[in-house]
């Protein structure tokens, strides 16, 4: 399996110049430096190796029974759909944001660009309460929204989209925002000799260029909105059908029967892994 | 320069805690408690490790105060947290001498997995209705739970509180159409206290704790779901002596008093 | 269509400052070293760099208040930034589609410009299946099909080897007097600006230091850096009729001349001598040998002397006088050949 990295590095900056690309014979050659090697066997065999264990004690002989309860697949369908249409909210607010940040300075920018990556680093938890203090049923905008369309956020599966775009969007604005940093703007330019306005350089020139960026970062943004656990259950609470993911399946499965959590955390990395894949080869890789 | 500074400023306290660690690990016998008066020497000091639902946070936290007066040099570690996770812990290895659990059923995981003391029960716990100050839905009792127009949060079933919530809901009659089942009753009373849910089913303890940011409502049917917290020392403390004289500070008068004055109930 | 410009750029180490008049129909070639202003200037007339001062001024219309994409104007970049991901008819009709031609029209222009340029067939190729040179023609078919008043063109064949830029070089000829609009091209190669422009402008340090027809420049140079292009050896001096005096050194000259003059020969009408040759002719000078390298068929040495100068032999010559790396040697250059003009 390869790493979409150097993928996503080669056709990000082959539209540098043509003729640009190197040839597929490595000219390089010698022994592989053991600095480099055996670091990185070390990294590769510190993340496998949870995999492994969960693919060792996983209670094969009931796996499949416990696969089919209705539970199990009500779990895996909400996290899929809240997973993609968070990542949808994320695309659609998150590429402009990362257009805004590259392309236009404007004074306190850097602070902004320190703002957006506060989800990183706040524990989701904290994230969750800070979503229910602004858009609880008491929050600043969740009283306004309840009072004028009746609207409540928290302890519905809206509320979990929201949960993930909210920790999921940093992901995706570095990730576009490296990318559009990354492009070279004089095609920008010429674009613009050409009669093109902003919007049309945006859409038709910048970001079909760094398109490699922004699958990226949607897939990294999808990632992180399904194994999301934090925030989700602090803001959208936990309930079967409507809230309740596979993440937060896992948290509660672990507390009285580890092996049901250990299935669970199983499909959701096989259904992850799955699609993750498949995405790559249609998008990723294509030339 | 200034990085490598704080490089060695940080890894300087992560050794010294390793070797620590590995200095509690090796099991030296409690009885040379009062040989180090110095608690800031490394080498000498006594830990005890007691691993407690998170319920249990401010009363242990202040009988583990008055356990480092009455014995000098020693210091009590705490790891607070849901008791069925805490369970899990010890079972795969966590170096704990004492458990205190919110329920039976976690503390059997334990006992059942790892050879330990017979678990004694130190105190009961009953559940009340927390509602916010302002009690917006006008909740008296628990049937007001079942009214649809009432948003309500319970513990998830898997954990006692949750457990505990509907064995009292069922000893009623009540159907309640929760909405959410939070993993823990701090998680639980937090959605109170935000004005989120009208109402939830908490440990009485909590919502003294809470400070008066939520109002609790005591029900009868409360009395047919008592949780019952077990204590045990666990046969491979590391601490051994120790642990077992500071299960004894909780079931002594002292303990109680410092128990009930939090809310919880002598068994 | 004429253009009128004044373009001022200050940068905190750099001021362009020119003037530019361009006809329709006529090419214009900036010249000069890098560094120079060139790009700078082509880009303040694209909108892409902001004036400092001075106005552009296109059949009539000012332009310089206007923002790139509302100027009529076509522009062939350096390494001609085709879109990658767009084939190499939707590059080219990509600015007809800017400017509100429906799909299928814009295409149709696109393909005919292609076929044009002789691309026809390439026209569903992505920029990186084409080659150098098919890759310059679709950029300046892309800028054609915008119909502009005003062409830019910068360093339209640098990108290209040398077999391809002699071909390219004479169909962009061909093209650009089709084009009935003004063009400005922008060019560090002496031969492109000798092909394809109607006038030379040099510029130096953000300045105009010289400009004429392709020919005038090439046989008056100005400066050091135009003589170098143009392969002469050029000095300052005094004149008093047929001799001017350069430092030291009396230059006897083709033209009769007072004043303040320029004195310029080719390399070629250099002889070299080991010994101070018989019979004195004029012209000659003491030199020390500082560099030999060969040059097309003939071998290029670099004099020091009075006056520093390039000398073009034959190897045959070379051998014969047996040079060395600061040998002194006798150096002549050929009055007849030897040109004065006013400073």
């Amino acid at each position: 399996m390869n790493s979409s990295v150097p993928e996503q590095v080669d056709l990000s900056s082959s539209p540098r110049g043509p003729g640009s690309r190197p040839a597929a014979g490595r000219e390089v050659s010698g022994r592989l430096p053991w600095m480099l090697v055996v670091p990185a066997v070390v990294g590769l065999v510190f993340l496998v190796l949870p995999l492994a264990g969960l693919l060792i004690r996983a209670p094969w002989p009931t796996l499949l029974q416990r696969l089919a309860e209705p539970q199990v697949l009500e779990a895996l369908r909400l996290s899929l759909v809240c997973a993609t249409i968070a990542t949808a909210v994320c695309l659609l607010l998150g590429v402009p944001l990362a257009w805004l940040l590259a392309r236009v300075s404007f004074p306190g920018r850097r602070l902004v660009r320190a703002l957006v990556t506060v989800p990183l680093v706040l524990p989701p938890v904290v994230g969750g309460v800070a979503l229910l203090l602004v858009l609880g049923r008491r929050g600043l905008v969740g009283q306004w929204l309840e009072a004028t369309f009746g609207i409540t956020l928290p302890f519905t599966t809206a509320g979990v989209i929201i949960a993930e775009a909210f920790v999921a969007m940093p992901f995706l604005v570095i990730s576009v925002e490296g990318a559009l940093r990354g492009a070279d703007r004089r095609f920008e330019e010429a674009a613009a000799t050409l009669g093109a306005s902003r919007w049309t350089v945006f859409r038709r020139v910048t970001l079909p260029m760094v398109m490699p960026g922004v699958v990226a970062g949607a897939v990294l943004c999808w990632a992180r909105a399904l194994g999301e656990f934090g925030a989700t259950i602090t803001f959208a609470g936990n309930f079967p059908g409507t809230t309740r993911t596979m993440p937060l399946a896992v948290y509660l499965a672990l507390e009285t029967e580890p092996e049901a959590a250990i299935v669970l955390s199983l499909v959701l990395l096989a259904v992850s892994v799955i699609i993750l894949t498949s995405l790559r080869d249609r998008w990723v890789s294509a030339p | 320069m200034f990085r490598r500074l704080s490089r060695w400023a940080i890894a300087l306290p992560v050794a010294l805690a390793l070797a620590g660690l590995s200095g509690c690990g090796s099991g030296q016998p409690a009885t040379s408690s009062a040989t180090s008066a110095s608690a800031s020497a490394g080498g000498g000091a006594k830990e005890v490790t007691v691993f407690a639902a998170a319920s249990l946070t401010g009363t242990f936290t202040e009988l583990g105060k008055a356990f480092e007066a009455a014995h000098p040099g020693t210091t009590v570690k705490f790891n607070f947290g849901s008791s069925a996770t805490l369970a899990q812990q010890i079972v795969q290895g966590a170096p704990a001498d004492v458990f205190a659990a919110a329920s039976p059923a976690t503390m059997k995981t334990v006992t059942d997995a790892s050879s330990a003391s017979a678990p004694t029960t130190f105190v009961r716990n009953k559940l009340e209705i927390a509602v916010p100050k302002d009690n917006p839905a006008k909740v008296d009792e628990l049937k007001d739970l079942a009214d649809s127009k009432v948003k309500v949060a319970l513990c998830a079933e898997q954990v006692p509180c949750g457990a505990a919530a509907v064995k009292a809901l069922d000893a009623a009659g009540l159907k309640v159409k929760p909405v959410t089942l939070e993993q823990d009753v701090k998680a639980t009373l937090t959605k109170v206290e935000l004005g989120e849910v009208d109402a939830a089913l908490v440990y009485k303890t909590d919502v003294i704790a809470s400070a008066g940011k939520v109002r609790g409502l005591e029900f009868p049917e409360a009395d047919k779901a008592i949780n019952d917290y077990p204590i045990a020392t666990l046969a491979k403390a590391p601490a051994g002596d120790l642990a077992k004289q500071f299960v004894d500070l909780v079931l002594s008068q002292q303990g109680k008093d410092v128990l009930t004055k939090a809310g919880f109930e002598a068994p | 269509m004429t253009l009128h410009a004044r373009l001022v750029v200050a940068r905190p180490a750099f001021t362009l400052d020119l003037t530019l008049e361009v006809a329709p129909g006529e090419v214009v070639a900036l010249l000069g070293p890098n560094g120079a202003g060139k790009t700078t200037a082509l880009r303040a007339l694209a909108g892409l760099t902001r004036l400092s001062d001075g106005q552009i001024v296109l059949r009539g219309r000012p332009l310089h208040t206007l923002p790139a994409e509302e100027r009529p104007i076509g522009m062939v970049f350096q390494d001609y930034l085709l879109f990658p991901h767009l084939t190499a008819l939707d590059n080219v009709a990509f600015g007809p589609r800017c400017h509100g031609v429906p799909k299928a029209e814009a295409r149709r222009t696109a393909a005919a410009l292609l076929e044009r340029v002789g691309l026809a067939d390439r026209a569903a190729a992505k920029p990186r299946q084409l080659s150098g040179g098919q890759a310059q023609r679709v950029a300046l078919a892309r800028a054609l099909a915008i119909q502009p008043d005003l062409l830019l063109l910068d360093e339209p064949l640098a990108a290209l080897d040398a077999h391809t830029r002699l071909e390219i070089r004479s169909q962009l000829r061909r093209h650009l007097a089709d084009f009935d609009g003004a063009t400005v091209l922008v060019t560090h190669d002496p031969l492109d600006a000798m092909v394809l422009a109607d006038r030379l402008v040099v510029i130096e340090n953000g300045a105009i230091v010289q400009q004429g027809s392709p020919a005038e420049v090439a046989r008056r140079p100005r400066t050091d850096y135009v003589a170098r292009l143009v392969g002469l050896n050029l000095y300052r001096g005094v004149a008093d009729g047929a001799r001017v005096k350069v430092g030291e050194l009396l230059l006897h000259t083709y033209e009769h001349l007072d004043g303040p003059a320029f004195v310029a020969f080719p390399p070629s009408a250099v002889a070299l001598y080991r010994t101070r040759p018989d019979g004195s002719p004029r012209n000659l000078w003491q030199a020390r040998i500082e560099g030999i390298e060969r040059h097309g068929d003939n071998v290029r040495v670099h004099l020091d002397g009075p006056v520093t100068a390039f000398a073009d032999i034959t190897p045959a010559a070379v051998a014969d006088l047996d040079l060395t790396l600061g040998q002194q040697i006798w150096a002549s250059a050929k009055a007849t050949e030897t040109h004065a003009y006013p400073a």
